[in-house]
């Protein structure tokens, strides 16, 4: 697997999704930071990750969105490459209209860091095959702005087409987010958004690994 | 000319901080006081000088950055100088 983790000024989680990919596939990803010469075409997985880019100045993930290593992550995404946004990187997904929908302040205005269980509701992507459907995962968040937001339209179609990748149990919601989603995919679904942070549930030191499977199964997808 | 932007959550997506900002103020003692909304100013200084023109860029600024259109309205005043 050839996989480029990009950064922005005010990433913070790159290193922890970069080892949980090397885990998964035995090969390290490249670290690639957003002023640097683009992004070619020779990755076969581009994952944003999680932090508070650009400062989460106007809203977040709004700058990191206009970033100009983003128009190439746009061009690849929509031809097929797998990108994979991760908090912040899920923020930044949204605001370049590769996932429909916005994140907005949680609804308790505080930032959630905790351990939530979410449940596995679409196992037919390469980020969750080697989920059961249903399987209800312990994974920690860490955001103020968690809150996903579509119109009931938009819903409905994510549910229909079954693009609702994971969804909190109920009562486990830490952000207020709509039909208690925690992660979409996009229409060819090769691109997941999602807010907990499976990278840092992928040892047992951590308190649980039950985000492995995502980093294995994008492993076996791709390898 | 100087232009002012003005972003605010639509009407219908939950404002929490508005509401947090209305329950303070209740608390104060400002009776009377509903449907608080908090939104964003931003202020530029454009070289543009053709009202018309000045207006369908800000409008584009406003729909690619300035607001996000999925949750927020955005509102033009050109002032100038």
């Amino acid at each position: 697997m050839k996989a480029a983790v990009v950064v922005f000024p005010g990433s913070n989680r790159e290193h922890d999704v970069a080892k949980a990919l090397e885990r998964a596939s035995g090969s390290a990803p490249k670290l690639i930071w957003h002023g640097d010469a683009g992004l070619d075409d020779k990755y076969d997985l581009i994952v944003l990750p999680g932090g508070f880019s650009y400062g989460d100045y106007l809203r977040c993930g709004a700058m990191a969105a206009h970033s100009p290593i983003t128009r190439d992550i746009i061009r690849q995404a929509s031809s097929g490459t797998p990108v994979l946004g991760i908090c912040n990187g899920f923020q930044i997904l949204t605001e370049t209209g590769l996932l429909p929908g916005a994140l907005m302040r949680n609804a308790s205005l505080k930032f959630a860091s905790r351990y939530v269980t979410m449940r596995v509701e679409a196992t037919n992507t390469m980020f969750t095959s080697r989920y059961k459907a249903g399987q209800e995962l312990s994974v920690p968040v860490a955001h103020g702005d968690g809150n996903y937001f579509a119109d009931d339209e938009t819903l409905d179609r994510l549910e229909d087409e079954g693009r609702v990748a994971f969804r909190y149990v109920k009562g486990q919601n830490p952000n207020g987010a709509s039909r208690d989603i925690a992660g979409i995919l996009n229409a060819k679904r090769n691109v997941l958004g999602l807010m907990p942070h499976p990278e840092n549930a992928t040892d047992p030191l951590l308190g649980s690994t039950d985000g492995k499977a995502l980093f294995d199964s994008l492993a076996s997808a791709i390898s | 000319m100087k232009a002012r932007v003005t972003v605010m959550l639509k009407s219908g997506v939950l404002d929490p901080q508005g509401k947090a900002i209305e329950h303070a103020l209740n608390r104060l003692g400002f009776s009377g006081v509903s449907d608080v909304r908090q939104g964003k100013v931003i202020e530029l200084d454009c070289a543009e000088t053709d009202q018309k023109k000045l207006h369908s860029q800000l409008a584009e600024m406003c729909e690619k950055l300035l607001a996000n259109t999925v949750i927020e309205n955005y509102a033009i005043e050109i002032r100038p100088s």
